[in-house]
């Protein structure tokens, strides 16, 4: 696949100019890291905490639908043991069937804290003490070969930050202020007397503009902005970035959105219309990265998990273990991964335990799709980390 | 409380905090003002073209350049957008300078004072010459005047080219001078009467209209030098008195007699009006509303007004006035920002690099307030109920989310927040900051919230 031209043009892109970037002390790794020509690695970020026990609800937990309330699901599509996943997305539900796709629950970082920016960081970078990301530490110890990469967005993600070589790209054209900061702000105003009511009539005449109720259009189905709606664009992107001639093997792309303290919504709601356009960018990418499918590897993470009992106002607030998948022709899927804890035992007595170590899941990844060697994952990107890899992810 | 009090000397009485601004400021926030009442502190002078250069380049250089482009048989919109391109490059370019000093400048009161008396002396590029000079009278006659008798800078800002040839003055002659006896034209009221109406008493300020056209009749004389006109050619493009246009006679203006020929008539009647106690009155509102309070209490503005009559309109000490005013450091912010100082306190607040001259105007226009384009001599509106309609709040989130995109994921937004309020910052905000999912979100929050929002 990786004939010479190929190789030159795709370095040529990625701007890498040689040896020289490489993190000191990497050089023993070159003999053997080199799996990484042609594969595809994805990493979604959905930021602002997805629940996973939306996502990937444990139904047939004893304490479910009591924990639950308002929030708990009827009926799904097909998963493992008490499980199944949200309605809303079948593109998922169709490639786990057929051994395309993986989930791990109740998984988290070591972080332990209910920051939004922390947990992030802590995400991106796997490391309080290092400012910048695993996925450019690995690319260090890529050597030549390794990857380009892009961050999809107007800046670049710390997952990507550091001394390997990536870049970023953006749609050309801004999106404006996406309904969730909206809808914040909305919450901000609550009590201004003049920005209250300005931006309230605002968005009213935004919403008639386009034809829609107001209602709708401050539930999250706005006519502005970057909402789930986009997110299938977005992928479409990224996958035209990806398998463009000399295009990178790396992306991150973000999903803003998923902090929903506010009416998420069961069945249908903001959090189904998330998990929806997250299925539609899933389904985006399946189709543009073709023929590079079955070299494709998609991690689709959070910061944290959610609390399991509804708050007050039909939402969930920050918690701790969370869900994460693994999607790609190259995953060796079809199962949930990792050890599942259950309900009986909450942490805090108020979220998801976090039984497994996202950077377990990292490690696995990156070491079954890129090759990369089980003493550089320990010392050079996830250092101190100790989380034991989880292995056979990748075909 | 100095920390309260810094943050509002930074952000009411300046152009926003800097991080790092309200410490300064802290040590003595009313010092910290009053240190930069002084002409020294004052940027300039602005790169480009002078008002002068301008004009004489409109007169020689641009009729070359447009029979040029004429000749290569140029359709007329093509003409037409050459020429308007030609302009434009120097004037986003002299907006870019001009926001460049507000963004980086420690004196942000020192610059929001000459702003607020350039949009006081209200110009703008309504037309070809006006595009070329309207950005030249905050720079050649406010800037050396602002904190100088008010006399001073009335005359310098009625009698540079661009006031004159944007009210019209330029056009004014006496019936009865020399010029007037030969060409069908007359007297202009225009400056006259902006000048009692906008500039100095008011338009409640106990003047008729007989005081406007003894007014008018007084100018004439004063015109902007031209070849048209015949003037010396080392006068082309400056403001000269041209004693063929001036009519002749005294004229009664407010009771009080001016004659005698020549140039020094209308500014007699300039520094006559100047220290009227209407003016005092009618200034004293106007800086007690534009920094204090839409509807400013009587009692700042009676402070503000003892400072100007007794010092006769030392605008220094009328400076100081107003940061000494009873309410000047009342906690309440009662100010909503103009869309320009939304603008600029933003870029101060995230310390972003400048946008390029394009970017940066079209931030301007989107907002709604593109500098030196005011629709009316009038100036720009001070208050709230002028710029907080539906959809300028909408801008300001689209301008907001675009900024906070450009600084990224490092934009630190709790810090900031802390850093550019200081004790301003409610809770509420610091909340919703804290709780925002992305660093980006939460900084275009900061941008929004209430307390960013005014001053």
């Amino acid at each position: 696949m990786t004939d010479m031209s190929t190789t030159r043009r795709r370095l040529l892109v990625s701007g890498l100019a040689g040896a020289g970037l490489v993190l000191p002390g990497a050089a023993a790794a070159f003999a053997q890291a080199p799996r990484a020509a042609g594969r595809k690695l994805v990493v979604i970020v959905l930021r602002g905490a997805l629940d996973g026990l939306a996502a990937l609800a444990p139904v047939a937990e004893r304490r479910y639908g009591e924990l639950r309330g308002d929030l708990a699901l009827e009926g799904g599509l097909p998963a493992p043991g008490p499980f199944v996943f949200h309605p809303a997305m079948p593109t998922l539900a169709g490639l786990f069937a057929s051994g395309q796709a993986l989930a791990a629950h109740a998984i988290a970082t070591d972080y332990r804290e209910r920051s939004h920016f922390d947990g992030q960081d802590r995400l991106e970078a796997a490391t309080p003490a290092i400012r910048d990301g695993w996925m450019n530490r690995a690319l260090t110890l890529m050597g030549p070969d390794a990857p380009g990469a892009v961050g999809v967005g107007q800046s670049m993600p710390l997952l990507l930050r550091g001394p390997a070589p990536a870049s970023t790209w953006a749609p050309a054209v801004l999106p404006g202020a996406d309904d969730d900061t909206i809808s914040r702000l909305m919450d901000l105003y609550a009590r201004d007397p003049m920005l209250g009511p300005a931006l309230a009539r605002a968005l009213e005449t935004d919403a008639i503009a386009s034809g829609m109720t107001s209602e709708s259009a401050m539930g999250g189905l706005g006519a502005r902005g970057a909402g789930p709606q986009a997110y299938a664009l977005i992928a479409e992107a990224a996958g035209n970035i990806l398998t463009a001639p000399g295009g990178p093997d790396a992306a991150v792309i973000s999903f803003d959105g998923w902090d929903t303290h506010v009416r998420q919504g069961a069945l249908e709601g903001q959090l189904a219309n998330r998990l929806a356009g997250l299925d539609a960018a899933i389904a985006a990418l399946h189709e543009r990265l073709s023929e590079a499918w079955d070299r494709s590897a998609i991690l689709v993470v959070t910061e944290f998990g959610r609390t399991v009992r509804i708050n007050g106002a039909g939402g969930t607030d920050h918690g701790t273990g969370g869900a994460a998948l693994l999607i790609g022709g190259a995953v060796r899927g079809g199962r949930i991964i990792g050890e599942w804890p259950g309900l009986d035992r909450l942490y805090e007595d108020r979220d998801l335990y976090p039984a497994n170590d996202l950077r377990s899941l990292f490690k696995g990844v990156l070491a079954g799709h890129w090759g990369l060697d089980r003493t550089d994952l320990e010392r050079t990107v996830f250092p101190g980390a100790g989380a034991r890899p989880f292995e056979g992810l990748i075909l | 409380m100095s920390a309260r009090d810094a943050a509002i000397a930074v952000n009411r009485f300046g152009l926003g905090a800097r991080p790092g601004d309200i410490g300064t400021a802290a040590r003595d926030p009313h010092a910290w003002l009053a240190a930069q009442i002084d002409p020294s502190v004052i940027a300039g002078p602005a790169p480009g073209m002078t008002a002068r250069e301008g004009l004489v380049y409109l007169q020689t250089e641009y009729p070359r350049f447009r029979a040029e482009i004429e000749r290569a048989g140029a359709d007329p919109e093509e003409i037409q957008r050459q020429v308007r391109e030609l302009l434009r490059e120097p004037r986003l370019a002299h907006i870019a300078w001009r926001t460049g000093i507000a963004v980086t400048t420690p004196d942000g009161f020192a610059e929001r004072w000459v702003r607020f008396w350039s949009n006081h002396f209200s110009v703008s590029s309504n037309t070809l010459p006006m595009a070329v000079v309207a950005p030249t009278l905050e720079a050649e006659a406010i800037r050396p005047n602002a904190f100088g008798p008010f006399a001073d800078l009335l005359r310098a800002a009625e009698l540079h080219p661009a006031m004159l040839i944007y009210l019209d003055q330029a056009l004014s002659l006496g019936p009865n001078s020399m010029a007037g006896r030969f060409l069908d034209r007359g007297i202009n009221e225009n400056l006259a009467r902006e000048i009692l109406e906008l500039h100095t008493l008011g338009v409640a300020g106990g003047y008729g209209q007989g005081d406007v056209e003894a007014l008018a009749r007084i100018l004439t004389g004063w015109t902007v030098g031209s070849r048209r006109l015949r003037s010396d050619p080392e006068d082309y493009g400056r403001a000269v008195f041209d004693v063929r246009l001036q009519e002749p006679g005294a004229h009664t203006l407010l009771g009080q007699s001016f004659g005698g020929e020549g140039p020094q008539r209308a500014g007699e009647a300039l520094e006559f009006i100047a220290a009227r106690p209407r003016t005092a009155r009618f200034l004293s509102e106007k800086l007690a509303r534009h920094f204090l309070s839409d509807d400013p209490a009587p009692r700042d503005i009676a402070h503000i007004e003892a400072a100007w009559t007794r010092s006769g309109g030392d605008l220094a000490a009328v400076a100081r006035a107003v940061i000494t005013a009873p309410s000047a450091f009342d906690p309440a912010l009662l100010k909503f920002k103009t869309p320009e100082e939304f603008l600029i306190s933003s870029l101060r607040a995230v310390g972003a690099p400048a946008p390029n001259p394009r970017q940066l105007y079209a931030g301007y226009v989107a907002l709604g307030q593109a500098p030196f384009s005011a629709p009316s001599p009038a100036g720009w509106p001070d208050q709230a109920e002028a710029w907080a309609s539906p959809d300028a709040v909408l801008k300001r989130l689209d301008f907001a989310t675009a900024v906070a995109a450009r600084v990224g994921r490092n934009a630190r937004p709790r810090e900031r927040a802390v850093e550019v309020l200081g004790p301003s910052l409610s809770d509420a905000t610091a909340q919703a900051i804290a709780r925002a999912e992305t660093p980006e979100q939460g900084l275009t929050l900061l941008l929004m919230s209430p307390e960013f929002q005014r001053r």
